[in-house]
């Protein structure tokens, strides 16, 4: 690991000590990072454009709420289950959608998502409708009791990010990453050269809604609570703004994209609660003026200018 | 090694391929020449794969792969270039390359292990642009080469694959006229084990590297023969150099 690289995840660390009442805020940008990071492993690396990303998240945020509802409290289980569940759910349908690219591909993942929330919105003797599931019970992590002031919830959220992390770092730089990156840069080649396109995006795409899984299931296990807001497009649209604000392709885009929307989001909405998406929004073109690549993008860029 | 038998295949009212019975031995050059809308690309995507005849048969080393996807018959031994450069314009030469390799060896599933764990696939990559005198750009990236590089990598690729047989569309297409037998004196170097079947215009460097040539008109094989036969022909001279020679 890089000394940048080692330096930025010891700072992760610092929220325990210089902003100790923003645990849950911290807590919930890990798990953000989480799932922009499934994200940027199907679009940054293969090339799927999806806007339908939350139905993995999502799934896997009720996988694990109803497995504490009804089976056991246990998170570390519950979140293997959760991500497993997701995986599944993202091999059965990737043999749909990587068949399609372009503007087909994003209609299709839009519609995937939609009917997933809608299914679980009229599902209401499952998953509590709109009011929510109820009855979310989570035991400690390993002894440790999820409390109030989120600290067990970020150490938590932060492990798994940074295990995870480390898979898709080791995948990007596997044979399988190159492929991938094979496919982004020139799908029509690929076949050309043996490489069976499909059955390599099918793969990349369950292991990205396996991730996504993970990281609805922390949320669910953070939060012990489960709405339907998991599901929302609003969801899958934030993501990938936080993907592209953070610079797709590059591992950490996901991760600086969502400390700095996080963060953002969270003082703008104390200044002004209507109104915040205006300054998201203004934000965002902002970003995409003068930083095409996202905030890495830009920053590379920088880096290497005086060489 | 590689063989057709009734190839068909038409675009609506347009017949693009028709009866097309081909028969190439082992180790033997080919020029595929005609003139423009003979059918010369639509024959490499039919043998590729990447369009369905609508009848005939396809042999590779004397297995039919007509039903196999063009990935399935490219590991089968038969890989092809692209007339307009199809190639990885934000990855390297050597990244390019070690993707045919890792595929053709069976790593290409692997995302548990990394890069440098690989080095025999990496050092083949190596090896095989240093034969095409691509190893001084190996590591820039793809868009940054010069053309004639990029028609080179386009050679690299396929020939990763190891194929049997290599389809090779044109492949000094917009390469200045000195640059293309420089080019082509690489594709005559290739190893005598390989069968290779070349689409070119230029009938200097047809007469000169092919040892036979197959004439395509109107999507029909008029005439296939040694590069004599086929210079001595009525009927290729009147269809195709006839119309050549008044043009030039």
């Amino acid at each position: 690991m890089r000394p940048l690289e080692a330096a930025f995840w010891a700072a992760t660390v610092l929220p325990f000590v210089v902003t100790p009442s923003y645990l849950a805020l911290a807590s919930q940008v890990a798990i953000t990072a989480l799932f922009a990071l499934s994200l940027d492993l199907i679009l940054g690396y293969a090339g799927i454009v999806s806007l339908g990303h939350a139905a993995y998240f999502g799934f896997g945020a009720y996988t694990a709420g109803l497995l504490s509802k009804h089976y056991f409290g246990e998170p570390l289980t519950g979140l293997v289950l959760a991500a497993i569940a997701a995986g599944v759910l993202g091999y059965v349908t990737s043999h749909v959608i990587v068949r399609f690219r372009h503007l087909a591909l994003i209609m299709l993942t839009l519609g995937l998502g939609l009917l997933l929330a809608e299914a679980a919105n009229s599902a209401s003797w499952l998953t509590g409708g709109a009011d929510g599931l109820q009855g979310v019970k989570i035991a400690p992590l390993l002894g440790f009791k999820f409390d109030l002031y989120g600290r067990t919830a970020y150490a938590y959220s932060l492990a798994v990010l940074f295990l995870l992390f480390l898979v898709a770092r080791r995948i990007i730089h596997s044979p399988f990453g190159l492929a991938l990156r094979g496919i982004r840069e020139n799908a029509r080649r690929m076949p050309a050269i043996g490489a069976p396109n499909l059955a390599h995006l099918r793969k990349v795409y369950t292991i990205a809604a396996a991730m996504a899984g993970a990281a609805g299931a922390l949320l669910t296990q953070t939060t012990s609570t489960v709405s339907l807001e998991v599901l929302s497009f609003g969801r899958s649209a934030d993501v990938l703004v936080i993907l592209i604000l953070g610079g797709a392709g590059r591992l950490y885009g996901g991760i600086v994209g969502a400390i700095i929307y996080m963060v953002a989001r969270d003082q703008f909405a104390s200044m002004n609660p209507q109104y915040w998406y205006f300054w998201v929004g203004l934000l965002l073109v902002a970003v995409v003026l003068f930083l095409p690549n996202g905030v890495l993008g830009g920053l590379s860029a920088l880096y290497k200018r005086p060489e | 090694m590689l063989s057709t038998k009734g190839l068909n295949k038409r675009f609506g009212s347009l017949v693009v391929a028709q009866d097309i019975a081909l028969e190439l031995p082992a180790g033997v050059r080919y020029a595929l020449i005609g003139p423009n809308g003979a059918g010369k690309t639509t024959l490499i995507n039919l043998l590729t794969g990447l369009l369905a005849p609508d009848a005939g048969q396809i042999f590779l080393a004397g297995r039919e792969i007509s039903a196999l996807r063009p990935e399935a018959r490219v590991r089968a031994g038969l890989a092809r270039t692209f007339q307009i450069n199809t190639l990885f314009a934000g990855l390297t030469p050597l990244e390019s390359v070690a993707i045919a390799v890792l595929e053709r060896e069976g790593h290409a599933h692997n995302w548990w292990r990394a890069l440098p764990a690989f080095g025999a696939a990496i050092e083949e990559a190596h090896g095989l642009l240093a034969k095409l005198r691509l190893a001084p750009v190996e590591h820039r990236a793809t868009r940054e080469l010069a053309y004639g590089q990029q028609r080179l990598l386009e050679i690299a690729l396929a020939l990763a694959t190891r194929p049997r047989v290599l389809l090779l569309d044109e492949p000094a297409a917009g390469v200045p006229q000195d640059e293309s037998a420089e080019l082509f004196a690489a594709i005559a170097g290739l190893s005598h084990e390989l069968t290779v079947l070349f689409i070119e215009h230029d009938m200097n460097v047809v007469f000169r590297f092919a040892e036979r040539i197959i004439v395509m008109v109107g999507g029909r094989i008029l005439v296939e023969g040694t590069p004599g036969e086929v210079a001595r022909d009525a009927r290729v001279r009147e269809v195709y150099l006839g119309k050549h020679a008044r043009a030039a």
